[in-house]
């Protein structure tokens, strides 16, 4: 086990800086040029400048060379300096991650907690009216265009009814609980600060929400598919005939089974919330890694870009073999 | 261990003093499937009665009603599957009236079913311990500790080794057969009043069969439970069962203690079950034909008004088309629905056959085929980077010789390398060493190129007729594939021609070119690869397990296609098979194969009458034939990853003795009757009819 676990993170290691290797690539035959995104028009008139500024951020130097750069400061731990803001990329992604991290996750969490009932549910009762209302449900949340349903709950709950706060992560007003991992929740609670907790708690009920919509229908048709199959298996027969309740039945035997395919699904839609939470954070002004990422690929950031692309890439990697981890915890039959 | 038959010991239906309820009592049941097309009616009026420690058998085709009863008895029916009349008792209680609740507290506690299929009816993500207890704490009999214990005694007492370790495995750790042990244990969890196996052997080894039969068996003498086993295998019931129900088309047709049916059948379509099936302890005739009935069973949702069994039925009269005859006593003790038999006639004995034609003994010197040293090994995907490769040693060093327009029979426990080497000969698989004679051509190292013209020489058949057709090509296509393949015609006229005389020599009505395959049975579909097979006009057919999907009546029909075929164009088979009756029907030379050798060869009739090989002797002695007394053999054919040192059978040969860690070599003991043993003919088993 452990062996697999060391060669799996080794290999996750050089998949991740092949991903760098093609960004690089793309990034650098992209049309558009950064100089002109950074030094506005009229300093970009001047030869001088621009050659001293490329100079500077190392652009006047081969492609390969200059990917050898990165490579030898990422062995160092070092990915560069972002050219919007000037600071090292590792703190810039440091400081804008948490958010993200934090918001993906409540909306994973949302997503799993509504969605495995959820299917669980249309399953049992398939052809009522429960499943006909988790279906309905489902195919909201899946259709329903992101941006539209963040409008459309911004307007409802916090316009409207005014139960809901407004965009942000606190109140504007409201200081931040002392940064220990940058997850207010959970800083909140260390800080026992518990203003804080509820004020974080409740500017994330709308973005995780939203967030989570989509998710939220694919795990429950996921989970419904395979709840069906599983309940077809024989060992469902077999259970029913030793006189097993059939709500035993249901989650201690159908249940584990079904959960297996919902893992695979599952880990991909943690990565995805982490990375394409760009659009939710949009609207809802979530200081977070999406927001970083739209501006830093509007300014021709390369560093920055660099920087986002390994960390996007190193958590899918992760989350894969998490998935693959939990495959051996759920099915006997992977474990070696 | 050796076990013979007690069957004398058990109290008889019949008998049974009228103060007793019997446990298990089943008057005019009726179930129903609600499809759109109709009602289906499945069990239609079925009846019957199990006292305490009895043993009823139920036998019938598939489609029958078998396991719709069984699962009615259980309560276990699923939409849209009603119950719609009659009753069921169960010691005393009325089964239909039961709550919900009331019928939980019964099923796996006084009423246990084992079903068909080990290998999915344990769940794969649980492990075998909890899957035992289960029921014996949930059923308030067990504390978990004490459950745990009980579980660990049952799987020994199952014949599991080493229960306290195996118990915390998983499923997919276990055979086929360890599985159906488990599952017998956790039939008997609860020490059940009465137990329903539904078909618990089918899909095992002969060897593993008989010892799943002999635990029922012992199990039925030792706990006094009454077993219902339903089976589509007659002789299985018989090694089991004292009376036994034949099912035809939703009703019981005949009932009556299983030595009677199996001497003596009263009821035509039972007479058709009992001769369709070629029996080991009976001598062969000279004409091989099996009696096989035409036609299928009546569609469920158009029953005929009067006997449902007439328009099959070789003996049918005036009366039988428009009455629907009663099932009523036709001896003491014995009910037929049948107005023949009701009226005193009786039926013919087959006897195995008897229509005139012999077959002509082979008296080519120069086989068309020979095998000699033959291996395949098959490496294993590499588990680390660093570990050493597994190896599967399929096939370890055959030599074989099949002569013109002889058969041969393969046998041997599942895994023993029958279908590698059929591939190999048909050079499916290229052999890891050896060499291949075909026709005084080598093909076993000849290049693709080289194989293709011999291809048109040498076909083969597979066991599952359904996987190995087109479904989206017509019948028509499919046979026409081959022959524009080879260029033997072109398309059109000339192929469609040649297309509906395949299907007529198969059987199959020419007009039926232009369907696809699911619109065919399995035995109809069988018939197409056979046609599929002959349409180069081979003289040489490998044939894998061609009928072990099929129910007995279709067996009876393929196989007599393939002896009538044989006649009429002087083939070759290569026949392989698991069912040993079978194989001595058809086939003029048998060789045993196990772990990938060949363990004995001998002309058919020599090695069925006096095996020199002790594991053909326990083969033989494992086909369930009533009344005979048997040596099962413990345990299953080792892993083929590691070959064992001397003599490969030498872990479970019951005479194995010290100088077997040395390897015997596979030597002529007598003309043409090869073995590989120190000690040949030194195995006594069971009589046997010669
Ligand atoms: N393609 C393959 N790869 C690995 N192992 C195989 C392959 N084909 C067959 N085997 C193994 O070879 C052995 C013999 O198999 P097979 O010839 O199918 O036996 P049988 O026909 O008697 O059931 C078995 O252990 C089987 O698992
Ligand atoms: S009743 Fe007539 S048709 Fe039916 S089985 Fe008897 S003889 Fe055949
Ligand atoms: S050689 Fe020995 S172990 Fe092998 S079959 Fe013969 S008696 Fe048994
Ligand atoms: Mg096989």
């Amino acid at each position: 086990m452990l062996r697999t676990l060391v060669t799996r993170l080794a290999g996750a290691a050089i998949m991740a800086v092949l991903a760098t290797l093609v960004i690089f690539l793309i990034a650098n035959t992209v049309p558009g040029d950064p100089v002109l995104a950074q030094l506005g028009d009229i300093a970009a008139s001047n030869p001088a400048t621009v050659l001293e500024w490329r100079a500077k951020w190392g652009l006047d130097l081969p492609l390969w060379e200059r990917y050898g750069i990165f490579l030898q400061g990422l062995a160092q731990g070092d990915l560069g300096t972002s050219i919007a803001s000037q600071r090292p990329v590792l703190d810039d992604i440091a400081q804008y991650a948490p958010a993200t991290v934090e918001l993906a996750s409540i909306a994973f969490a949302l997503a799993l907690g509504t969605g495995i009932p959820l299917g669980i549910a249309a399953a049992v009762w398939r052809d009522t009216w429960v499943d006909a209302a988790a279906r309905v449900i489902s195919l909201i949340g899946v259709s329903s265009p992101t941006f539209w349903l963040a409008f459309v709950m911004l307007a409802v709950f916090y316009g409207g009814l005014q139960i809901a706060p407004g965009p942000g992560r606190l109140d504007p007003i409201a200081f931040p609980p002392e940064e220990v991992t940058g997850l207010f929740l959970v800083d909140s609670l260390l800080a026992g600060d518990w203003e804080a907790f509820h004020d974080a708690a409740a500017h994330l009920v709308l973005p995780s929400i939203v967030l989570a919509a989509a998710t939220i229908g694919l795990i429950t048709r996921t989970t419904r598919a395979a709840m069906l199959e599983a309940m077809g298996q024989d060992y469902v027969r077999v259970s029913r005939a030793k006189g097993m309740r059939e709500s035993y039945t249901i989650l201690r035997h159908v249940l584990p089974n079904a959960l297996i395919p919902v893992v695979t699904l599952g880990g991909l839609a943690y990565a995805n919330l982490l990375a394409g939470a760009v659009m939710t954070e949009t609207v809802f002004s979530w200081p977070g890694l999406g927001r970083y990422t739209f501006r830093s690929a509007a300014a021709l950031d390369f560093p920055a870009i660099m920087g986002i692309t390994l960390v996007v890439s190193v958590t899918y990697l992760l989350v894969n073999l998490a998935v693959d981890l939990s495959y051996a915890l759920l099915d006997p039959r992977v474990r070696r | 261990m050796t076990a013979s038959d007690r069957l004398e010991a058990q109290p008889q239906g019949v008998n049974r003093p009228p103060s007793i309820p019997p446990t298990l009592e089943v008057r005019d049941l009726r179930t129903v499937f609600l499809t759109d097309a109709g009602p289906v009616r499945a069990v239609d009026g079925v009846s019957f009665s199990v006292g305490a420690g009895e043993t009823l058998g139920i036998v019938g085709e598939s489609g029958s009603g078998k396991s719709v009863t069984a699962l009615s008895l259980m309560r276990l029916l699923e939409e849209p599957a009603r119950i719609v009349g009659g009753s069921m008792t169960f010691q005393g209680r009325d089964l239909l009236a039961m709550r919900p609740e009331e019928l939980r507290a019964l099923r796996g506690d006084r009423m246990a079913m084992v079903f068909q299929d080990p290998m999915t009816g344990l769940n794969p993500v649980i492990r075998i311990l909890r899957q035992l207890t289960e029921p014996m704490v949930a059923h308030g009999r067990f504390t978990p500790p004490e459950a745990k214990q009980r579980a660990v005694g049952l799987l020994g007492r199952m014949g599991i080794t080493a229960p306290e370790k195996t118990v915390s495995r998983f499923p997919h750790e276990f055979s086929g057969g360890m599985r159906q042990r488990v599952m017998l244990a956790m039939g008997f969890a609860n020490d059940p009043a009465l137990l329903i196996a539904d078909e618990p052997t089918t899909a095992l080894d002969v060897t593993i069969q008989a010892q799943i039969l002999d635990l029922l068996r012992q199990l039925n003498a030792e706990f006094g439970t009454a077993i219902v086993l339903i089976s589509h295998d007659l002789g299985v019931i018989g090694a089991v069962c004292r009376r036994v129900a034949v099912m035809y088309a939703g009703e019981v047709v005949e009932e009556a203690a299983t030595a009677e049916v199996l001497a003596d059948p009263r009821h035509p379509y039972a007479w058709a079950l009992v001769n369709a099936v070629p029996r080991i302890d009976q001598p062969l005739g000279e004409d091989r034909r099996l009696v096989s009935i035409e036609g299928a069973p009546p569609d469920a949702l158009a029953l005929p008004a009067g006997c449902r069994f007439a328009p099959r039925c070789p003996f049918k009269i005036a009366r039988c088309e428009t009455e629907h005859p009663p099932l009523a006593e036709v001896a003491p003790g014995r009910l037929a629905r049948c107005w023949v038999t009701q009226a005193g006639q009786v039926l013919p004995r087959a006897g195995g056959a008897g229509f005139g034609g012999t077959r002509a003994a082979s008296t080519a010197t120069e086989p068309l085929l020979a095998v000699r040293g033959l291996v395949k090994h098959f490496p294993l995907p590499r588990e680390s980077l660093f570990g050493a490769r597994r190896v599967v040693h399929a096939v370890n060093g055959i030599d074989l010789d099949v002569a013109r327009g002889e058969t041969l029979g393969i046998v041997g426990e599942s895994g023993c390398g029958k279908s590698t080497l059929a591939r190999l000969i048909t050079r499916i698989h290229a052999p890891t060493a050896g060499s291949i004679t075909f026709a005084g051509q080598e093909i076993a190292t000849a290049s693709p190129a080289a194989i293709r013209p011999l291809r048109r020489r040498m076909q083969m058949v597979f066991q599952d007729p359904y996987a190995s057709l087109n479904p989206r090509m017509t019948i028509g296509d499919i046979l026409a594939e081959p022959l524009v393949a080879h260029g033997v015609v072109g398309r059109g006229a000339a192929a469609r021609e040649r297309v509906r005389d395949l299907l007529s020599t198969v059987g199959l009505n020419p007009a039926w070119e232009a369907r696809y395959p699911h619109e065919f049975s399995g035995g109809q579909r069988q018939r197409i690869s056979i046609a599929r097979a002959l349409a180069l006009e081979p003289e040489f057919i490998v044939a894998d397990e061609p009928i072990s999907a099929l129910d007995v009546n279709i067996q009876a029909q393929i196989l007599n296609l393939m002896l009538d075929l044989q006649q009429r164009m002087g083939l070759t088979y290569l026949f392989i098979a698991h069912d040993l009756a079978v194989v001595r029907h058809l086939c003029d030379r048998v060789a045993v194969l196990y772990l990938g050798q060949v363990m004995e060869s001998a002309p058919a009739g020599a090695l069925f009458a006096r095996p020199l090989h002790p594991y053909t002797g326990v083969l033989i002695s494992a086909v369930p034939v009533p009344g005979r007394t048997r040596v099962v053999l413990q345990g299953e054919p080792p892993s083929t990853l590691v070959l064992p040192t001397g003599c490969v059978f030498r872990a479970r040969c019951p005479i194995a003795r010290p100088v077997c860690a040395t390897a015997p070599p596979l030597a002529e003991h007598a003309p043409g009757r090869w073995a590989a043993c120190h000690f040949p003919g030194e195995f006594a088993h069971g009589e046997m009819g010669a």
